[in-house]
């Protein structure tokens, strides 16, 4: 479980200090997926980086699964937007997966093994050998994935993970996440600014406000049935929703 | 496959073909394969025979013909037993002691130079107090110190291995310097993030990441490396090439003096080439990468 | 940015002293490294010795002479590589095999086939230094945006004009980044030529002469000093020439970053 308690960040000292984020209350439950979106500027990249313990928070704490985050937490995973520089290009694909798992303590052959597992949950059976460049931006994506997922986290986090792809790759990959969350027990922190992303995957949307960031609101997401593309999209629960988180993230903009 | 058609001119007439398309006649191929080798060595065999034909007609002897050089190579340098590589005596006392100066320098050089380079590179503060020294230290052209490890090391092959050292050291950790500085952050956080330990952040993710800008560096200091070689064996030696070189003018022996300067050309492009193959194996996945972003 | 300066200032401040005071407490042989002080000194005397500063302007009429002529060599000639397929192929092998051939084995022939130093010094610094400049015309010219060459072609103007308008200017900054190349290397050159040489002044030469005078260090530090000087000027001149004139690429490489 995931509690994000009075959370708020400075960057800077002084009169050039800027007030990223603020006054952030967020809890998440094991095994849910919250989907954060707001305009740009709302502070998420700043969330996400207090989550991840890559920064150290001015105001408030994290806890994950009671314990207060300070540093990266053994049990996380991050999958960044832009793949092509989280992937490193001078290691195979299966290397690349199998980089972070001798931290787990795992042998050669051992992660090996892992990595081709989370390969095939993927959809990249027999790819090791490749080197990231030689795979298309959403086939780079699943290795991001595999990797996240060979890592055993109990915390995902999803950095715009699908941003810099195309239309019909990104829906393909809103569906392995959906998959993979009902074969492993994760809790996942998806940060989007995509509404209908946020809605079709999420179990609950967060809306996030600007200067600074802050939690607008928090409306979960009941949708009858497993989710598919299309007849989901079409269902009136949704079309209300994300109407209705539209109307949100506009008055952000605006305000 | 027949030999009679290989040297037949009429290959040119089928250039018109598209390349790669299916399978041209055997014939075909053969002669564009003849061609394409006149097209990048016409000049070369040009150039040689001029040399020849200007050196017999000008008659002088400061300019031998190479049919000469050649010869007078061979007679020094390269008439020895099989059992040494065909090398004579005398092509062993010199060639092989300065060569081994050449390659310890360097790569003392580039050990010191990639572990300073890379301190220097990954702490801020260590940067910025060291740098406008490095900086001075690059710019002293490097033969300038020569008299310098003269006096300390007397003449010697100390005072050489001192000279390469220091005059090509600088390209070698500037590189790295810069290589460290400037990993893609998103790189550190995802290894941060996966709890690479700081030894293992080392070795698989800065290093490599630095290894474009510090093979950069190594081949500029190859090459300097080499230089400083041949004008330490000129200036202070008993042995070497530069050595061999610096006798043989003073006994008027310029077929000899021609000769080791062919004899240093090719060394120079040994290692290049030796170097080119080296970098392509380790930085292969860099060149893909790049031609597959541009 | 300013506290960048300030360290650098203590950086060197710091060597300064520390070297001093190896020397002064014998930690290394004073005869043999003299106090940074006496080294400074000596470059300071240096700089009002009219003998010194011959030598100088020796090195740099030198250093300026040949690296004019290995510009006016090799950028036509990179010109003519650049632009001429089969002048490519055939000049490849040729440019593959002599760039790698150490330069400084180039000046006992040079010393033997001319006599005047002068003659001998910018031979071997045109040879040198010709190779960056030419390296670098030669890539620049494929780099051309193959885009910018038709545009001007549809328009009715002939290869030269092609040439001349569009590959020559955006060639050029490249070409200007082998010509600062080359300068750090003819300064190379020249002083080894003037080691070498033992003859016909120079910066080279100077280090050659108070080395025979004996074990006198501290002058010798103090002319090397000068020589770093001197490289370190050239550098700087030439990249803040590259800026003033090619203004325009780096704003436009700023803004596709």
């Amino acid at each position: 479980m995931l509690e994000i308690v009075k959370l708020g960040h400075v960057y800077g000292t002084g009169p050039t200090a800027h007030q990223a984020i603020a006054d952030i209350n967020l809890e998440v439950a094991q095994g849910e997926l919250v989907s954060l979106v707001g305009p740009s500027g709302c502070g998420k990249s700043t969330l996400l980086r207090c989550v991840a313990g890559l920064i150290q928070p001015t105001e408030g704490e994290v806890r994950l699964d009671g314990t207060p985050i300070s540093g990266v937490p053994d049990n996380l995973a991050v999958v960044f937007q832009d793949y092509s520089r989280s992937l490193y290009p001078w290691l195979s694909v299966r290397d690349n997966v199998a980089l972070p798992l001798s931290r787990k303590g795992a042998g050669r052959a051992e992660a090996r093994e892992a990595s081709e597992r989370a390969l095939g949950e993927v959809g990249l059976a027999g790819a090791g050998e490749k080197y990231p460049w030689q795979l298309s931006g959403g086939m780079q994506q699943r290795v991001s994935i595999a990797r996240a997922l060979a890592y055993t986290p109990s915390l995902l986090l999803l950095d715009e993970p699908f941003g810099a792809l195309d239309a019909q790759t990104r829906e393909d990959l809103e569906d392995l996440v959906l998959r993979l969350r009902t074969e492993h027990t994760m809790t996942i922190l998806l940060i989007t600014h995509d509404i209908d992303e946020s809605v079709y995957v999420g179990d609950r949307v967060v809306v996030l406000g600007r200067n600074p960031g802050h939690i607008v609101a928090d409306l979960p997401v009941v949708l009858e049935g497993p989710r598919e593309q299309i007849s989901t999209r079409a269902t009136p629960e949704f079309v209300a929703l994300r109407a209705q988180v539209a109307q949100l993230v506009r008055e952000q903009i605006n305000s | 496959m027949s030999t009679s058609t290989a040297t037949r001119p009429a290959a040119p007439a089928e250039d018109g073909d598209p390349a790669g398309g299916g399978s041209p006649g055997g014939a075909a191929r053969v002669g564009r394969a003849v061609l394409a080798v006149l097209s990048r060595s016409w000049l070369v065999v040009l150039v040689l025979v001029a040399w020849e034909a200007v050196t017999v007609a000008v008659d002088d002897h400061f300019f031998p013909p190479p049919s000469q050089i050649a010869v007078r190579m061979y007679e020094l340098w390269f008439s020895g037993p099989a059992s040494s590589a065909f090398l004579t005596q005398e092509a062993l006392d010199h060639f092989v002691p300065g060569i081994g100066r050449l390659l310890l320098g360097w790569a003392l050089a580039a050990v010191v130079g990639v572990v300073l380079g890379v301190a220097l590179g990954r702490s801020e503060l260590l940067h910025d107090l060291l740098d406008p020294l490095l900086q001075f230290f690059r710019a002293i052209p490097p033969p300038a110190l020569l008299p310098v490890f003269l006096i300390l090391f007397s003449i010697g092959p100390r005072m050489q291995l001192a000279t390469i050292v220091f005059g090509i050291i600088w390209p070698i950790l500037l590189n790295t310097m810069d290589g460290a500085r400037s990993v893609d952050r998103l790189h550190l956080d995802t290894a941060r993030v996966f709890g690479l330990s700081a030894p293992r952040r080392l070795v698989r993710i800065i290093l490599p990441s630095a290894a474009p800008k510090i093979f950069a560096g190594l081949r500029i200091s190859l090459a300097m490396a080499l230089i400083l070689m041949v004008i330490s064996e000129l200036v202070g030696a008993t042995n070497g090439i530069g050595y061999l070189m610096q006798t043989a003018q003073f006994g008027f022996d310029y077929q000899a003096v021609w000769g080791a300067v062919i004899v240093l050309g090719v060394l120079g492009n040994v290692l290049n080439l030796l170097f080119t193959l080296v970098e392509r194996q380790v930085l292969g996945w860099q060149h893909g990468a790049r031609q597959l972003n541009s | 940015m300013n506290r960048r300066l300030v360290r650098g200032a203590c950086g060197v401040a710091g060597f300064l002293v520390l070297a001093e005071v190896a020397s002064r407490t014998g930690l290394v042989d004073p005869d043999h490294i003299p106090p940074v002080s006496t080294v400074l000194l000596r470059a300071v005397q240096l700089a009002a010795d009219v003998e010194f500063l011959g030598h100088v302007g020796t090195t740099l009429t030198a250093w300026a002479l040949g690296l004019a002529v290995a510009i006016a060599v090799a950028v036509p000639l990179g010109l003519l590589i650049g632009s001429l397929p089969w002048v490519d192929k055939a000049t490849q092998p040729l440019v593959e095999f002599l760039r790698p051939i150490p330069s400084v084995a180039l000046i006992p022939l040079a010393i033997m086939l001319l006599p005047d130093t002068l003659q001998m010094k910018t031979s071997v610094i045109v040879y040198a230094s010709m190779w960056p400049i030419l390296i670098n015309t030669v890539y620049a010219l494929r780099d051309v945006d193959p885009v910018a060459k038709e545009t001007l072609r549809s328009f009715g103007f002939n290869p030269f004009a092609v040439l001349w308008r569009v590959s020559l200017p955006s060639a050029a900054p490249f070409i200007a980044t082998g010509v600062r190349v080359a300068a750090a290397t003819a300064l190379v050159l020249t002083v080894s030529a003037e080691i070498i040489a033992g003859r016909g002044g120079g910066i080279g030469f100077y280090t050659m002469l108070v080395r025979s005078g004996g074990i006198n260090t501290d002058l010798l530090l103090g002319a090397i000093v000068w020589a770093g000087v001197i490289g370190i000027l050239i550098n700087f001149l030439l990249v803040r020439m590259e800026r003033r004139v090619f203004r325009w690429h780096s704003a436009r490489a700023e803004v596709g970053a």
